[in-house]
């Protein structure tokens, strides 16, 4: 059977050149493909950025680059990793090839708007990375363009800020599209209770992109508009007041880290059934848990600001409700805990990937809970512990997480599989490199070490020589990963519709699946993870008829 | 096309919806995107809210600067405007095309009569120089600069929505020729409709806010 790869329709109908097929091409899955490569590019050049920062504070003291170079870099890095990557980055990728597959459906409901989103995605890039190289040099006010210094600096802030609204409008669009496929296109017999979680997460996340971007998206503009035409809302000297910029960015901002991480918590979802052969433990409570995180998630902004000079009882209440984002957190880790207890654990890639995210999260998560406190958290407001909290969610969590779902979904998107001991491996050296990296920086932080400083005291250089090695160790295995998935494509074995034993319906048809996914769509009566004896129970044929 | 059909275990068969032709989709799709839209202008007027707390008394007098009969008559034109939008998509689901076409232009006339009216009045404006980021404007109270900066990016936003309004009209009007848009089929209609429905109800409150809390 041809595969997607083979045929394809574009937005012009058909074309012969094999790049405007791809480019125009309005497949969800052609589409998830060209995140994936533009992504992970991406990714690395911040990583890029990471290194050379790392480098630089080896030792205490100025050795490879300026001051304000540096300052540039760690905006890069942060524009980057955060607007570029992991926002639209597992719900874009996976999300895009993965989600209609579940669901049953041929495509997403807005097949040239997912294409659109595509394209404004690229435009977004390009004016981003486009002020690397034009005006004053890349902007240097870290990811948060806090007012008024953004107002007033001379570097080239004014094309990142359109290019994050660019970025912000084609998430939107993505989630509407996400939003609208979830209640229109489920098969028939599929009521919500019967989805997997993987598309639950990617649910959540969607209304939080719905809801919430276009707050970020105005409070930019207004940004633009005060640079370009001093309008004054957010400039002091013309009665504006900066801390409103705070809450408007935040009231986005914050809920955008739940936007990162419930896909990577329905990526979890997914892996651990199938590779503990049982049923999911708690389905309803993962299922309810992330809904509630997303909408928990919009009412703690305010944590961000509590050394901004708020009132005491907003601190004290946005500490509570950011202490309430903890329980249904705390019951998903529990239910992938019970999930694992009497499982028959496979250590296969994904699974290690799965399993070192939920550690690296736990660690996250409960030094989020230590920056929620009020106390603490003034005195560790922004110091190396902050980055190390947030590193430890993201990268440690969410970005494991997208790498798992990347080794887990692998043979369904190529058709072959990778090499296991590779995978192995390279899942080796960036958990022990990771861990190696961001630990030490915990106490460097908690002794005093401010963040976003190109220098530090002599005394914390072992902290930060610590770090560096183990930046050294996560970048080797990232590359390993990268050759592991290259190697897969040129020589894996293949790897059949099944190679996991999966229940999931993208289980059910070939991979790489055909234009169109489902030739039949099937009758769902059967709920996401039933395992008998550790073996799929659900069994269709080839016209997606149950017949056991 | 015949409807699809998936078949469970017993041989029953339900009824499959395709991304294709999906009204009831492309009805939901829209409605999540104003909701996008009513997000971001709910920003502007969380803010507009808060400004106006601080500098009650100055904001007061500063909308008593700006003209009321001018936005009086946008406000009352954008309300015509959006009858004969709604007329006309009724008209087109009752199948009188040319009618429905006639209406959508009168809108499109209207809107336009809107943009003219307003650009005058920021035209006034400025030629007296008060704009954002002025000499005049900015040696004022604090409370006038925010009032003018909030009026001018408010409307500024609302014009822009009306341009993206009168370009979805003509769109609209191209698809009624090409057959796009037929009295079976009137989603790209209805959710035009919508949308000039959005932005009128924008104005709405726009008005009071901008106008008239100094009248």
């Amino acid at each position: 059977m041809p595969s997607f790869y083979h045929e394809t329709h574009t937005i012009f109908g058909t074309h012969k050149s094999k790049i405007l097929q791809w480019i125009f091409s309005i497949d969800h899955k052609r589409i998830a493909i060209l995140y994936i490569g533009v992504l992970f590019t991406l990714f690395f050049c911040a990583v890029g950025a990471a290194l050379t920062m790392r480098a630089e504070l080896f030792f205490p003291g100025q050795q490879l680059i300026q001051a304000q170079t540096y300052n540039q870099l760690f905006t890069f890095h942060g524009v980057t990793m955060i607007f570029l990557f992991i926002v639209p980055g597992i719900a874009a990728a996976l999300g895009n090839f993965i989600l209609p597959l579940m669901l049953g459906a041929r495509d997403l409901s807005f097949p040239r708007l997912n294409l659109l989103s595509w394209w404004l995605y690229i435009l977004g890039v390009v004016i981003a990375l486009s002020s690397l190289v034009t005006g004053a040099g890349f902007a240097d006010t870290g990811w948060t363009f806090y007012a008024p210094y953004s107002i007033r600096t001379d570097s080239h802030v004014l094309s990142t800020l359109i290019a994050a609204f660019i970025l912000g409008l084609s998430s939107i669009l993505t989630g509407l599209n996400f939003v609208v496929t979830i209640h229109r296109l489920r098969a028939p017999g599929m009521d919500f209770f019967k989805m997997p979680l993987f598309v639950w997460g990617l649910y959540a996340t969607a209304w939080i992109q719905v809801l919430a971007t276009p707050v970020i998206g105005i409070t930019l503009i207004l940004v633009i508009l005060e640079r370009t035409l001093g309008i004054g809302v957010f400039d002091p000297s013309k009665g504006g007041d900066p801390i409103l910029f705070e809450h408007l960015f935040w009231i986005y901002s914050h809920p955008a880290v739940y936007l990162m991480i419930l896909p990577g918590f329905g990526i979890i979802s997914e892996v651990l059934p199938v590779f503990t052969r049982r049923t999911i433990f708690g389905y309803r409570s993962i299922a309810i848990s992330s809904a509630s995180i997303a909408g928990i998630g919009y009412l703690v902004w305010g944590h961000h600001m509590f050394t901004s000079g708020i009132s005491d009882i907003a601190r004290l209440i946005f500490s509570f409700l950011t202490f309430l984002v903890a329980i249904p957190t705390g019951v998903k880790i529990f239910d992938w805990l019970a999930t694992l207890y009497k499982g028959s654990i496979v250590l296969a890639t994904p699974m290690l990937w799965i399993l070192g995210s939920i550690i690296n999260f736990t660690v996250g998560g409960l030094t989020g809970l230590t920056l929620g406190a009020l106390g603490p958290d003034i005195h560790l407001h922004d110091t190396y512990f902050v980055v190390a909290h947030f590193h430890y969610t993201i990268l440690g969590g969410v970005v494991f997480m997208f790498i798992g779902g990347m080794h887990y979904w692998y043979p369904k998107i190529t058709g072959a599989m990778y090499d296991e001991v590779k995978g192995r491996v390279a899942f080796g050296l960036v958990f022990v490199g990771f861990n190696m990296l961001w630990f030490p920086m915990f106490i460097a932080g908690f002794l005093g070490n401010p963040r976003r400083y190109f220098d530090y005291l002599p005394t914390f250089t072992i902290y930060h020589q610590l770090s560096g090695i183990g930046a050294l160790l996560v970048a080797l295995g990232l590359l390993l990963v990268l050759y592991t998935f290259y190697k897969g494509l040129k020589e894996g074995k293949e790897a059949g519709p099944n190679p996991w034993r999966g229940t999931t319906l993208e289980w059910h048809i070939p991979s790489p699946p055909p234009l169109e996914n489902f030739s039949k769509i099937p009758y769902v009566d059967f709920d996401p993870y039933e395992y008998e004896d550790g073996e799929p129970l659900v069994q269709l044929d080839e016209n997606f008829r149950r017949i056991r | 096309m015949e409807q699809e059909m998936a078949y469970d275990r017993q041989g029953k068969s339900y009824p499959v919806a395709d991304f294709k032709d999906d009204y009831s989709g492309d009805k939901l799709g829209f409605w999540v995107f104003l909701l996008t839209e009513g997000m971001m202008f709910g920003v502007l007027f969380l803010l507009y809210g808060i400004y106006f707390y601080r500098h009650t008394a100055m904001f007061a007098s500063s909308s008593a600067d700006l003209n009321i009969w001018l936005g009086g008559t946008n406000t009352v034109l954008l309300l015509i405007s959006t009858y004969t939008m709604g007329v006309a998509t009724l008209m087109m689901r009752q199948g009188k095309v040319k009618l429905s076409a006639t209406l959508v232009g009168l809108t499109i006339f209207i809107a336009i009569v809107f943009l003219g009216i307003k650009a005058s009045e920021w035209g006034v404006d400025i030629s007296h120089g008060i704009y954002p980021g002025s000499k005049l404007l900015d040696a004022k109270d604090t409370g006038e600069i925010l009032f003018f900066g909030l009026y001018f990016v408010m409307t500024g936003l609302h014009g822009l929505h009306v341009i993206i309004g009168i370009a979805l009209m003509s769109w609209v009007l191209l698809l009624m020729r090409s057959g796009g848009i037929r009295p079976e089929h009137t989603i790209v209609m209805k959710n035009t409709t919508l949308y000039w429905d959005f932005v009128h109800l924008i104005w709405i409150v726009l008005f009071p806010l901008l106008y008239m809390i100094g009248a």
